[in-house]
């Protein structure tokens, strides 16, 4: 390994985890009541931190440009909303979203290391991310072997989350965790230790091909580790909860979270994503909705 | 096509809440509110009322009758009347039907209360609505169940109701208390003279209303309102066939002495001093929420609050630590905010006890933590305060403070905190917090505390028996122990 500095965390030493206490404290942030001001800069938040994602076999160019188109131009007849964080695809998609983003602020992020099993020799995931690296993805979101995992191969966890981003360098490393394989809090928590500790730039819940996904236990887990993580080391780790995540209301409450967990310093799309398809359109029809008084049919919004 | 300017700078400011007051539209308070005596609203025989208000902002709400020895004395003749003619004598199942009645009507009129209840008590929204009306409501659907099955409560012996029992409630949960009391009596087949607290009468008026819309007889449920003059009318009646509490120690020991001689038979729910356990080897973050809510839950004005915590020496500083990191993140403030997680403290004179043991805690050398929160102008609010370095021999680590004050303690063993936490005249309830099982079964068993919990605090629900040892009182409510203090037992 390249990186000397890295070192495996403690994971005696880590919080053990409440699966009931987790679930009344997030009850306590889904009676939180976001209204007016704080509802309308909570959805432009949420629009600005979006990774809008196609992750199919299906995927081809035509539909990976409609896509982008989309991310620059959620609702062109208003002018005052942001663009999404990043467009999410397979690393050959890479170039074709490229080109179509170029310029307009919105990042690329690919997706790799055998994206969505993980199943692959190490070869196969450094040959990977390098190629998504080579055509022009400015974030990395790979996956973790939770088959090793779950066997309880920690350090082959470790070092492969190391090794990529060893390879990323300055390309930002999301780390998927997916944590409905995990399973129980407990391993999500020590998942996370893990990927911190191996140089992830982010955390993330879920490839989104797995049920349950972006649960807020899950996310509400991840974010208490970044927060000792970040007292310990100093080092921001971002989070990213991806799939499940299709309403306004529930995105709200994810913010809340962050906000009562982390603070206002991790409120921005350096910091939190959200890996959504659909959530996108469910946003614009409330900002919408606060600026002219009435909701207006989904048929106003464009599907892309 | 139209051409727009891309935006993409992120968003970065600070986020907060804008208010989210809970409507007061729907609300029609009186003017004045008289006595519920025999199924009708009475004048005080005095002609004397008093104010209650809105701790949150010392606004007038309403005006309530004062009810002397005079008005009691009707209050018991009403209750005895209904008792020996109507409610002694119906069977049983008629009475359920009555009991259910009024769990329903009050779940319809649940906005309603939940509103009266943070107006009135200065309690949250949130946990008028999340806590108090709901579980009042479950406490009449529990008992109307139990109404025809007294039987099967008590196998082997028969059972027979007391008569009129005279109750005394206080203002920390005015609504719920009301329900404790109220909802076991009528199912055992006792008739209520209930006397609620001077600076939280309007919900248990409320009750009244949805009493006389349920048909409940004549006489069943009276509810006089007054002072410490009026629950002394109500102890020395000699009538009244049982005395049950939930107040202050003082006032219980009081009451014990006023009804020595007599045949009446007396359950006490007092204070409580009670002990919070977080064992080292504890799921952390979710013991800081257990700590939370265990003394800031209602503004600490809980008799089972944790107010004691103990802490095992090896994870002290990094508990306290995120301890107060979290109690930074709570919203002080106006309760009929629906974000509102510490509202108002309940009266002037409970805010001076509280700020008088704030003052004694500092005096001690204890060191005191406070987060910065904005306080309304108006209205009698106290921060979230604890105290560290704190020993047994402190005050303020031995009397009841019922505010949102805590003490930490730290310890070594696990004989030393079953000893400092048994080491206290209360034993009301306690917490337990580890990730063995072994621990926590070894631990409940040795703690002097009517109710003990594992990993969780200020949990209750009506199938589960409340109530104390020591000097935090006798007699259990809720679930089916409930019963047995307002039935007299023979053998068949």
């Amino acid at each position: 390994m390249k990186n000397s500095k890295l070192k495996f965390p403690d994971l005696l030493s880590i919080p053990k985890i409440d699966k009931v206490g987790v679930e009344e404290r997030v009850a306590t942030f889904q009676t939180r009541s976001i209204k007016n001001e704080s509802k309308i800069q909570g959805l432009n938040m949420i629009l600005n931190m979006i990774d809008l994602t196609t992750l199919e076999g299906k995927d081809t160019p035509g539909k990976v440009k409609q896509m982008c188109y989309k991310a620059m131009h959620l609702h062109d007849s208003f002018d005052d909303l942001p663009t999404v964080a990043a467009v999410c695809v397979y690393p050959s998609m890479v170039k074709i979203a490229k080109d179509e983003v170029k310029n307009s602020g919105v990042k690329v992020a690919s997706v790799s290391t055998a994206f969505p099993s993980g199943q692959s020799p190490l070869d196969v995931k450094i040959y990977d991310t390098k190629f998504a690296i080579s055509e022009g993805a400015d974030e990395i979101d790979m996956v973790i072997s939770r088959g090793k995992f779950l066997s309880g191969d920690y350090n082959f966890v470790f070092d492969e989350i190391a090794a990529i981003k060893d390879i990323c360098g300055k390309v930002r490393l999301k780390v998927i965790l997916e944590t409905g394989e995990l399973v129980t809090l407990d391993n999500v928590r020590k998942a996370s230790e893990i990927a911190m500790y191996a140089g992830a730039d982010f955390i993330k819940t879920s490839t989104g091909k797995i049920q349950p996904a972006a649960t807020m236990q899950v996310t509400y887990t991840m974010l208490l580790a970044i927060k000792d993580f970040y007292q310990k080391t100093g080092k921001m780790i971002g989070m990213k909860p991806a799939g499940g995540i299709s309403t306004s209301k529930l995105a709200l409450h994810n913010l809340v979270m962050v906000k009562e967990v982390l603070g206002n310093d991790w409120l921005n799309n350096e910091y939190f994503r959200f890996g959504a398809s659909s959530l996108a359109n469910d946003v614009l029809m409330q900002v919408l909705k606060s600026k002219t008084g009435v909701y207006q049919s989904p048929d106003y919004f464009s599907i892309d | 096509m139209r051409e727009k300017k891309i935006k993409t700078t992120s968003p970065s400011l600070e986020w907060n809440y804008s208010p989210a007051l809970e409507s007061t539209s729907h609300l029609k308070l009186k003017k004045q509110y008289d006595l519920f005596i025999n199924g009708e609203f009475v004048k005080p025989s005095s002609g004397k009322y008093f104010d209650t208000i809105n701790p949150s902002n010392e606004e007038k709400l309403a005006e309530i009758a004062h009810a002397n020895e005079e008005d009691v004395d009707k209050a018991v003749k009403a209750a005895r009347k209904a008792f020996t003619e109507v409610w002694s004598v119906m069977p049983a199942k008629e009475r359920a039907k009555y009991i259910f009645r009024i769990a329903r009507i009050m779940q319809e009129r649940s906005r309603e209360l939940m509103v009266v209840e943070t107006l009135d008590a200065g309690k949250t929204i949130r946990e008028s609505r999340d806590v108090d009306v709901p579980l009042a409501c479950n406490h009449f659907f529990y008992y109307a169940g139990w109404a025809d099955k007294l039987e099967y409560a008590f196998p082997n012996r028969t059972v027979k109701s007391l008569g009129v029992v005279g109750q005394i409630i206080p203002w920390n949960f005015p609504l719920l208390m009301a329900a404790w009391k109220i909802a076991p009596a009528l199912a055992t087949g006792n008739t209520v003279v209930l006397k609620p607290a001077e600076t939280t009468p309007l919900t248990a008026m409320l009750l009244a209303e949805i009493i006389k819309e349920s048909g409940l007889p004549d006489g069943v449920v009276n509810i006089v309102t007054g002072y410490g003059d009026t629950g002394a009318a109500i102890v020395n009646h000699p009538d009244v066939n049982k005395i049950a509490f939930t107040g202050s120690t003082n006032v219980g020991k009081l009451i014990q002495k006023a009804i020595a001689g007599t045949d009446k038979k007396v359950t006490l729910e007092l204070g409580g001093k009670s002990a919070n356990i977080i064992f080292e080897d504890a799921a952390i973050d979710q013991a800081v929420e257990g700590i939370i809510n265990g003394i800031f839950f209602n503004q600490g004005h809980v008799c089972c609050a944790g107010s004691r915590l103990f802490i095992q020496e090896p994870i002290a500083d990094k508990v306290i630590k995120k301890l107060k990191e979290r109690m930074q993140t709570l919203q002080v403030g106006n309760p009929l905010d629906k974000n509102t997680d510490v509202g108002a403290i309940n009266s002037q004179e409970q805010l001076d006890t509280i700020n008088r043991y704030i003052k004694i805690g500092k005096k001690e050398g204890a060191e005191m933590f406070q987060p910065a929160c904005k306080i309304p102008e108006k209205g009698f609010y106290c921060p979230p305060t604890i105290f560290t370095n704190v020993a047994q021999s402190n005050i303020i680590a031995q009397e009841e403070i019922f505010g949102p004050v805590l003490t930490i303690q730290t310890f070594r063993t696990v004989d030393e905190v079953i000893q400092k936490a048994n080491n206290s005249p209360y034993g009301l309830a306690a917490g337990i917090w580890s990730e063995k099982g072994a621990q926590i079964f070894n631990v409940s068993s040795k703690l002097k505390a009517g109710v003990i919990w594992a990993n969780t605090y200020n949990k209750f629900d009506p199938t589960s028996p409340f109530g104390g040892y020591k000097e935090s009182g006798f007699g259990r409510e809720g679930g089916m122990h409930g019963l047995a203090s307002y039935v007299k037992l023979s053998n068949k």
